[in-house]
């Protein structure tokens, strides 16, 4: 079991591949990706009962993540990566001709650890409400867990996916919201204002926890909660409050690095203050 | 020439609700979603027989996909069922990222298609959705003529794996299709044998077209009626065959001009063996409320008007 100092510096060589992939590629989306490489890494490296290698698409007698905001793909690849589902080196192929590594995750070029297609948003929480049936009917006692993005709750699909996960009581899926107040256009508040998000998913029947996404120690301990919450009756969200572009000084604070690649300056003047732990790709 | 008697007048929607329910008595892995239109699905026995396989989502067909999908992760076989308008262009983005894009094993079973469904009006007479469901990647398109042939093509999807796209209707017509037929995936069946026109036909038009096969019979016209229930894959080499025959053909759908089998047919044919085609389909228009008789009629998609296009083509020949 890796202590919180040794998944902060997962964390910091995840934040070193995201920033070196979206260079790589002049192209991809690191705000959101910086903000949610906390929860990925404690998911993955301890919440999560995974078998990265070998893959199985069925998840059976396995926790299941699903990512929905799709767009956050070089953290998620990362992850995936650096968890065993791939090798750590196929990293430098993102969004490149005939890679695996779509610009959003894909199913059909086998890459491992992807179940769905995501990138269109407001679709995960559908997927994870039939998972997660699958899982019942399955007698299969393991969890559901699907990210999404706060501006990605604009989305109508999303909210028909709530009303059913409260309504049908669909108690072991843990819905995480990426609360990190920002979308392309600008804050949440400026595009769409979202209101009171704990009393609209209490509302609909979910048990609403909330976390600082990075804050390693209030995730793993919040985590832990969601999962004691699970088999309930109710379905659980943890709205998980981020700061986009966490970890990189210039890229906090504002909404406008949500889909733009560092240049070679700014990637330089990143990664110094991100630390290499387990080795560059 | 070949007949084929009316055995009964169903709907081809009770051929699904019937096989769902076969299936889930034989196939443990088969389960069921539906949008509020259990009854006119005709999902009721299944919903009744399994009830922890069946998921009622409510008017929330973008979240139906979506599980369906999710289903599909854990080993189960959905079926989805709400009217073909819902089942398409309502969750278009839906089936093309999470389900077609995927690769998942979801059969999309749609009732109530093309001008047939009647009274209800345009809003519900998809006239487009083949066209979408063909334009996808992988997705395999069936269009079925009949009760029967509906039953054994629900049958036959569910051991098929991949993304389908079952069409059917609502009303009751004439069933002919023998119980015992064979039903292949992709492999048309040849109804009526002839030599001086090839009818290529889907769905509730292929009666229609073996009535127009009578009626051209009279005129010393022999035609050839060949039931394209599997819009894609299309069976290449049975319209080739049928056409190098007869050299003409004439493409009759409930389906809009623009995106259908006919295009299909006619682009295959202008790229290997051209041949005039004339087509019988909604030319370029929304559907009205009516009787299924009457809008047939009306839009030129009934066994008179697949007669003239008959001698049309025949006209054209070179």
């Amino acid at each position: 079991m890796p202590t919180v100092a040794e998944l902060q510096q997962i964390a910091s060589q995840v934040r070193r591949d995201i920033i070196r992939m979206v260079h790589g590629s002049a192209s991809g989306h690191p705000g959101g990706s910086l903000g949610c490489t906390d929860l990925l890494t404690a998911l993955f490296f301890e919440v999560l009962d995974h078998q990265p290698n070998p893959f199985d698409m069925d998840a059976k007698n396995q926790d299941l993540f699903l990512l929905s905001n799709g767009h956050i793909s070089p953290a998620y690849y990362s992850i995936l990566a650096r968890s065993g589902y791939f090798p750590v080196s196929e990293l430098a192929t993102f969004r490149k001709i005939n890679s695996r590594l779509q610009g959003h995750p894909a199913v059909m070029e086998g890459l491992p650890g992807i179940r769905v297609a995501s990138g269109s948003l407001g679709q995960g929480l559908s997927i994870a409400n039939g998972a997660a049936q699958a899982k019942k009917l399955n007698n299969d006692p393991k969890q559901v867990y699907c990210l999404m993005g706060d501006g990605e709750l604009d989305e109508g699909q999303v909210w028909e996916a709530v009303t059913y996960a409260g309504a049908k009581k669909v108690d072991n899926l843990i819905a995480i919201v990426d609360y990190n107040k920002k979308q392309i256009d600008g804050s949440t508040d400026d595009v769409m204002p979202l209101g009171d998000l704990n009393a609209k998913f209490k509302a609909f029947g979910f048990q609403v926890l909330e976390m600082n996404g990075n804050d390693m120690e209030d995730v793993l301990k919040t985590l832990g909660n969601a999962k004691s919450e699970t088999g309930k009756g109710t379905p659980v969200v943890i709205l998980m409050h981020t700061e986009m572009g966490m970890g990189v000084d210039f890229m906090m604070g504002t909404h406008k690095w949500h889909g733009v690649a560092p240049d070679d300056e700014q990637t330089e003047k990143a990664l110094a203050q991100l630390e290499e732990t387990l080795g560059d790709y | 020439m070949k007949t084929f008697d009316i055995i009964n007048y169903k709907d081809t929607r009770s051929g699904f609700g019937e096989a769902l329910y076969e299936l889930g008595k034989t196939n443990p892995k088969v389960v069921a979603l539906c949008a509020d239109l259990t009854g006119s699905l005709k999902m009721n026995a299944f919903a009744d027989a399994f009830p922890e396989r069946f998921f009622q989502v409510g008017i929330a067909e973008a979240n139906m996909m979506g599980m369906a999908a999710g289903l599909t992760v854990g080993g189960y076989i959905p079926f989805t069922g709400t009217f073909a308008n819902f089942s398409t262009a309502r969750v278009y983005d839906q089936i093309r990222q999470s389900i077609a894009y995927s690769q998942k094993n979801v059969k999309i079973c749609a009732s109530h298609s093309g001008l047939t469904l009647g009274e209800d009006g345009a809003t519900h007479q998809t006239l487009e959705d083949i066209g979408m469901m063909k334009m996808l990647p992988g997705m395999t398109v069936i269009n079925t003529c009949d009760f029967n042939q509906t039953k054994q093509a629900t049958k036959a999807i569910a051991e098929y794996e991949g993304p389908v796209y079952l069409r059917f209707g609502r009303p009751k017509v004439p069933n002919f299709i023998p119980e015992d037929l064979e039903f292949t995936i992709g492999k048309a069946l040849q109804l009526t044998e002839g030599s001086d026109v090839s009818i290529f036909a889907t769905g509730h038009m292929v009666w229609h077209a073996l009535e127009a096969s009578r009626m051209l019979d009279a005129m010393n016209i022999r035609a050839e009626v060949i039931d394209i229930h599997t819009i894609k894959p299309l069976d290449e080499a049975a319209v080739f065959a049928s056409v190098q025959k007869t050299g003409c053909a004439v493409v009759a759908e409930e389906h809009e001009i623009n995106g259908g089998l006919g295009e299909s047919i006619s682009r295959l044919l202008a790229g290997a063996y051209p041949v005039p085609v004339e087509f019988v389909a909604v030319m370029d228009e929304f559907g009205q409320s009516g009787k299924p008789e009457e809008l047939l009629k009306l839009y030129g998609l009934d066994a008179g008007h697949i007669a003239g296009a008959a001698r049309k083509a025949i006209g054209r020949k070179r």
